[in-house]
């Protein structure tokens, strides 16, 4: 692997280093791919706590009389049904239907929404929200101004609660609250990527390399362990959370991946809404479907799919489930046959290998 | 990480040991840090013939699928079962007992073109 100088970094790169972590390139950021082991991370997660550097994650600001309309336009969630302080998982797509990125919308105030989008996808989607901009907003690519931190697990409340006066109980699912951790500001949401609860922090990029070393002290007790990308991608996998170029991109609307949910036709006029009624009323072809494995092997992206002995679909992503002890992964199959307990077949390596299509998400946390 | 004298080492990170004609396979200590969690192993039966340079078997870690190339040519004679339902031995003792396969060698001193420890160590600077 060469060392490449237009790999961006976060600031706690130095931090991963020299805690042993294992980089890599992850969509032009040199980022943990994981420090003690995936495995380990996977089950420090879904048992205690870890936390994860998500700096690379982007920040997009909106402010202005008409914000929330230009919001309503980009997105395909209904951001007038947010409240101050809640957050809304969004898509953000193209005419054709097509994911541009998938998001979080955060509402700040009537006039400021805060969208978390993804790393390699920022700059695409700051332009792509600039140029429907018609309403003379603010629009800030604000991702250099934040970094992003994420405590996940069940014992994520219990180690945050000991750097902040804010009673993190207090905050529901997806809601936020501008607040302080370390007696320094931070924007404090009850969100993440795992599947377990957990919170998701945003701060000014030179607090982070403190407030890192800060949350592994605070959750020594419960044995934290900082955690990589390899262990967010199976964490996420098992809780059927969508990826950016795997399930979803382009090619891809929100009806195909399973998420109609974030689609609000009754909302008004949004980009791709015309492409998505086609959609709907033509019949949706292809459909995200979950699988695990029964043969012997491991099912990894890219993968073909084979219904009755032809090819049928393609694996968006795929690989071991430790925290279920099985090979699990999520594919595309024609709509008849996007349903639980179908027998499929994935090629691996020259060879089909037996499955079966499962309920998902795979993985769902006792509450 | 102690890498055995006695044992032969390719860039691909292979490692063969070799009494009387046969051969023991594996990967090395670099190889299994570099993977991570190792959580399957794919290796040919005995009776296959093999070539060396060539695919032998593959080894999948929680992120990726690796090939394994042979370091010799011959027949597998016996493959290590114990890493079907314990892949994560290789791990553990990639150079002992998490050995992949024994291959009866077809052409000994083709084991010649291959590293030694000090070599292969140099080689993955450490």
């Amino acid at each position: 692997m060469s060392e490449s100088a237009e790999l961006r970094k976060t600031p706690l790169n130095a931090v991963h280093r020299a805690a042993g972590a294992k980089m890599v390139d992850f969509g032009g950021w040199e980022m943990p791919v994981q420090y003690s082991g995936i495995l380990d991370e996977h089950h420090a997660v879904r048992t205690t706590v870890g936390l994860f550097d998500v700096s690379h994650m982007g920040e997009i600001e909106i402010r202005g009389p008409e914000a929330l309309t230009l919001v309503q336009r980009v997105t395909t969630n209904n951001a007038a049904a947010l409240q101050r302080g809640q957050v809304q998982y969004s898509g953000l797509l193209y005419e054709h239907g097509g994911f541009v990125d998938d998001i979080l919308v955060h509402k700040v105030a009537d006039d400021e929404f805060f969208l978390c989008v993804n790393a390699s996808n920022q700059d695409k989607d700051f332009e792509h929200i600039r140029a429907q901009n018609r309403w003379n907003c603010s629009v800030e690519n604000a991702g250099p101004r934040y970094a992003q931190l994420a405590i996940q697990g069940p014992r994520a409340l219990e180690t945050l609660q000991q750097l902040t006066r804010t009673d993190l109980s207090s905050i529901p699912y997806y809601w936020f609250i501008d607040a302080e951790v370390s007696s320094q500001p931070a924007r404090i949401a009850r969100t993440g990527y795992t599947g377990e609860d957990g919170f998701e922090i945003y701060i000014a990029p030179e607090l982070a390399v403190t407030r890192w070393g800060e949350i592994l002290e605070a959750g020594r007790e419960f044995s934290i362990k900082p955690a990589g990308l390899g262990a967010r991608n199976t964490l996420r996998l098992e809780a059927k959370m969508v990826l950016y170029g795997h399930e979803i991109d382009a090619s891809i609307t929100p009806l195909e991946a399973g998420l109609a949910w974030i689609v609000k036709f009754d909302k008004g006029e949004f980009t791709g809404r015309a492409a998505l009624e086609k959609q709907q009323s033509e019949g949706v072809k292809r459909k995200l479907t979950g699988f695990e494995m029964r043969g012997r092997g491991i099912a990894r992206d890219g993968y073909q799919v084979y219904v009755d002995e032809s090819p049928a679909g393609w694996v968006s992503s795929g690989g071991p489930a430790p925290a279920l002890n099985k090979n699990i992964g999520l594919c595309y199959l024609p709509a008849d046959r996007a349903r639980a307990g179908v027998a499929i077949e994935i090629l691996i390596r020259h060879q089909l290998v037996e499955a079966v299509t499962v309920p998902t998400p795979f993985y769902k946390r006792a509450r | 990480m102690n890498y055995p004298e006695n044992y032969r080492y390719t860039k691909e990170h292979e490692w063969v040991c070799v009494a009387g004609d046969e051969g023991t396979v594996g990967i090395t200590f670099h190889a299994q840090s570099e993977l991570g969690d190792i959580v399957y192993v794919d290796m040919p039966v005995a009776g296959t013939a093999v070539k060396a340079g060539e695919t032998l078997g593959s080894v999948e870690s929680v992120k990726a699928v690796s090939d394994i190339y042979s370091p010799v040519s011959g027949e597998v004679v016996e493959v290590n079962e114990t890493l079907k339902d314990a892949p994560e031995k290789l791990n553990e003792d990639p150079h002992g007992a998490a050995w992949l396969v024994k291959i009866r060698l077809a052409n000994p001193p083709e084991i010649e073109r291959l590293m030694g420890a000090a070599e292969y160590l140099s080689y993955v600077g450490s």
